[in-house]
């Protein structure tokens, strides 16, 4: 465990850096001053008077950066907080997250916006950037101000949560919003098909009894509004894609040059629909796990480049919430303090895909996805960095937890590779209590 | 042999063998009902709560007689929900009634995998009175119970499912537990209450058929489910006088049907829908000696979950 009293101006030396742009890992030392990186010395002895932090080998890459975290407040106080939410993003290796509109009141008018960011700047534990709502109260029926709402520092816009039902509506928000050039997060699903629905629609559907929705739900859904952002002009962003048939109909527009991105997130790459055998409430998502074929497309689709970057989803709900009967839980799971381990734990393997993969996709990808700053190794970039242990095994406990919630299925699980801490321009916190 | 289970979930992960000893003992207490005193005291002092949270005649007076045969205390507790919202949760329920020092909950409810879900935390006994569209296994061990006494054997007998697979859990643990024990299932039904992959539910698996008369054509016993008319999704099939035409059991139908097949029916019946009058009150019908056998099996069940061995004192 690195125990760092902060300095303004510091070299950390003995590291491995991680450059997400080049695609490469390679021995290094950098310097901090003024919570930006000054400098940049890739071999030999740092011949310099100012402190040294030797990290002894470990690997030192940009922050990571979540676009899709649901941070609960204002209005869900009681699973989650922007101080919370923060520290749990800090604990896993991110610098910046991008909270979802799905709040009460939703972030649909430029007060929610300020309201967030001002909160941020006291009590945050990474950078905040936010999403606000593209109708209003997330109904699907009304547009929102996308010019008052970016003039307040919205960088997105999404119902996320909700499938805009109405295709007009939706080719409306998009029109619209591509003169501010925001990028329109859609969250894709057919609510005819997926009404009721519990989990994925599958074999084990049919045994657990469990009312399913098929992976058709979701890819008509993205058909359209990929459909649209081609009609439109305007940039689409899906988020959560968990089938094969998504990627297969964002891989063709990509193709014809729609301009459609793309995420996936960290349960629906390592975790099948066979698992909900328990009936673990903490397994209920929507979209829902879906099958090993899937997983598989999804994996390739990141390999390939169709699916642009990993975001997390990350849905806290409280104890109370998820103790009750599969029909009655809310889904989510969390994702931020995990999603490091267990990607590095389920997909690295060193041949089909490196650790500096997934530094990418967690990194520079999804900030090029938004249009976001950092990701970057560079000198003069902000020095909010993550300090990485590629072997380290750990079994991921509750008691450690930095959120305020602990719905992740992956309790007592045993993980390979851990985040140490985060530099926060310059500012080191530990992952390890 | 012995039982060595706490609870009662499903058939699904049961062992033959444990299906045949709740057969056999469900053999031995229908002796037991046939007495003029209909009683033996093999459960006193067991507390038995009854947890109905969907209406329920049939199944709910079943176990509370058989409960009451082998002398136990019996309390009962039935709430509609349909919601988590309203008032007090599963959890907060059940382990208040465990707190009363119950030994066994008999429960029914609409959510699948709810005991499941409370058997990770209640020390007393689950018996699953039917969840949601996962499971109900009392009510297939008696189907299986009156099969066996009219065959004597499962090996290469064919069971013939038919009507509504997509929301039944009377289907799903009739395949599980006949499968379980050397017999072949068939399901038939519209397409639309066809749960997807069905074909691989059971040991083995089953043969999907749409086509009743071929359906019904090799099988030894054919099993109607009720057409829930409450359900009123007019997505699943047009109109009942379209269902009956199609996949109701007439007289004429069941000619398609070897002379020695048995009919079966889980109660309560829609006459008129998916079964004739002629064929519910026909000689081949068995459907009350089913709900005869009910009682003899739930009194099989909840002895062999209290950690009863059969011994010649407990039937007298």
């Amino acid at each position: 465990m690195i125990k760092w009293k902060d300095k303004r101006e510091f070299w950390i030396t003995g590291a491995k850096l991680a450059d997400p742009e080049a695609g490469k890992i390679k021995s290094g030392s950098v310097l901090i001053q003024k919570g930006r990186i000054s400098e940049l010395a890739w071999q030999g002895a740092v011949q310099s008077d100012l402190p040294q932090l030797d990290i002894g080998g470990l690997v030192l890459s940009p922050g990571f950066i979540d676009i899709h975290t649901h941070l609960r407040e204002p209005g869900y106080e009681e699973k989650e907080t922007i101080e919370t939410g923060t520290a749990a993003a800090a604990a896993g290796g991110y610098t910046a997250v991008v909270c979802m509109a799905n709040t009460e009141p939703v972030v649909d008018d430029p007060s929610i916006v300020k309201f967030i960011l001002e909160k941020s700047a006291q009590v945050s534990h990474c950078r905040v950037y936010i999403t606000a709502a593209l109708t209003r109260n997330l109904e699907g029926v009304h547009i929102n101000e996308y010019h008052l709402l970016r003039e307040a520092g919205a960088v997105a816009l999404s119902d996320d949560g909700k499938f805009v039902v109405d295709s007009r509506v939706m080719r409306s928000a998009l029109e619209y919003a591509r003169i501010y050039n925001l990028p329109v997060i859609a969250h894709c699903e057919d609510t005819f098909l997926t009404a009721g629905a519990l989990m994925n629609e599958s074999y084990s559907s049919t045994r657990l009894g469990l009312k399913g929705t098929p992976a058709a739900a979701e890819e008509i859904a993205v058909a359209r509004d990929v459909r649209l952002a081609e009609l439109t002009g305007s940039r689409l962003h899906v988020a959560h894609v968990s089938t094969a048939g998504a990627v297969e109909l964002i891989k063709k527009a990509k193709r014809k040059g729609v301009p459609v991105t793309a995420e996936a997130s960290p349960h629906h790459l390592t975790l099948d629909d066979t698992m909900l055998e328990t009936y673990d409430r903490n397994l209920k998502v929507n979209p829902p796990l879906r099958d090993k074929k899937d997983i598989e497309a999804l994996r390739s689709g990141l390999r390939e480049g169709t699916i642009d970057c990993i975001a997390t989803d990350h849905a806290p709900h409280t104890e109370i919430d998820k103790q009750v009967e599969f029909d009655f839980a809310p889904p989510g799971i969390m994702g931020l303090e995990t999603a490091f381990a267990q990607l590095n734990t389920e997909l690295v393997d060193g041949v089909e895909f490196s650790l500096v993969d997934l530094i990418r996709l967690l990194t520079i990808k999804p900030a090029q996805t938004l249009s976001l700053p950092g990701g970057k190794l560079a000198r003069g970039e902000p020095a909010d960095l993550v300090l990485i242990d590629p072997d380290e095994e750990w079994v991921l406990e509750k008691a450690a937890l930095r959120s305020k919630s602990s719905n992740t299925p992956l309790l007592g699980k045993k993980f390979r590779g851990r985040v140490q801490g985060v530099f926060l321009e310059g500012k080191w916190e530990s992952a390890i209590l | 042999m012995q039982f060595n289970r706490k609870d009662l979930l499903g058939l699904e992960d049961l062992s033959s063998e444990s299906i045949k000893l709740i057969l056999d003992t469900a053999d031995n207490f229908k002796e037991v009902l046939s007495r003029k005193i209909k009683k033996v005291p093999a459960l006193r002092g067991v507390t038995i709560a009854n947890v109905f949270y969907e209406p329920s005649t049939r199944t709910r007076m079943s176990f509370e007689l058989a409960e009451k045969r082998l002398s136990a205390d019996v309390i009962n507790f039935s709430k509609a929900t349909s919601s988590v919202k309203k008032g007090e949760t599963l959890r907060d329920t059940l382990e208040n009634i465990q707190a009363m020092k119950v030994d066994i909950v008999v429960m029914r409810h609409g959510s699948s995998g709810a005991h499941k879900f409370l058997s990770e935390f209640l020390e007393a006994s689950i018996v699953n009175a039917g969840d949601g569209q996962h499971a109900h296994p009392t009510q297939a061990l008696l189907d299986m119970m009156t099969l066996r006494e009219r065959w004597g054997t499962f090996t290469s007998k064919r069971v013939t499912i038919i009507g509504d697979i997509l929301h039944s859990r009377v289907a799903r643990s009739n395949i599980w537990g006949l499968t379980k024990m050397g017999a072949k299932v068939t399901v038939c039904g519209p397409p639309t209450m066809m749960p997807a992959a069905v074909e691989k539910l059971g040991v083995g698996g089953v043969k999907v058929e749409y086509d009743l008369r071929r359906a019904i054509r090799e099988a030894d016993a054919i099993n109607i489910l009720r057409i829930q008319l409450e359900r009123q999704d007019a997505t699943l099939f047009p109109s009942m006088r379209e269902y009956f035409e199609v996949f109701g059991i007439s007289n004429d139908v069941l000619k398609s049907a070897p002379e020695h097949c048995i009919v079966m029916h889980p109660g309560p019946m829609n006459r008129g829908v998916e079964i004739a009058q002629e064929v519910a009150d026909g000689k081949q019908a068995v459907i009350l000696p089913q709900v005869t056998n009910g009682v003899a099996v739930r009194m099989a069940v909840l002895f062999l979950i209290a950690g009863g061995k059969v011994e010649e004192n407990d039937l007298q």
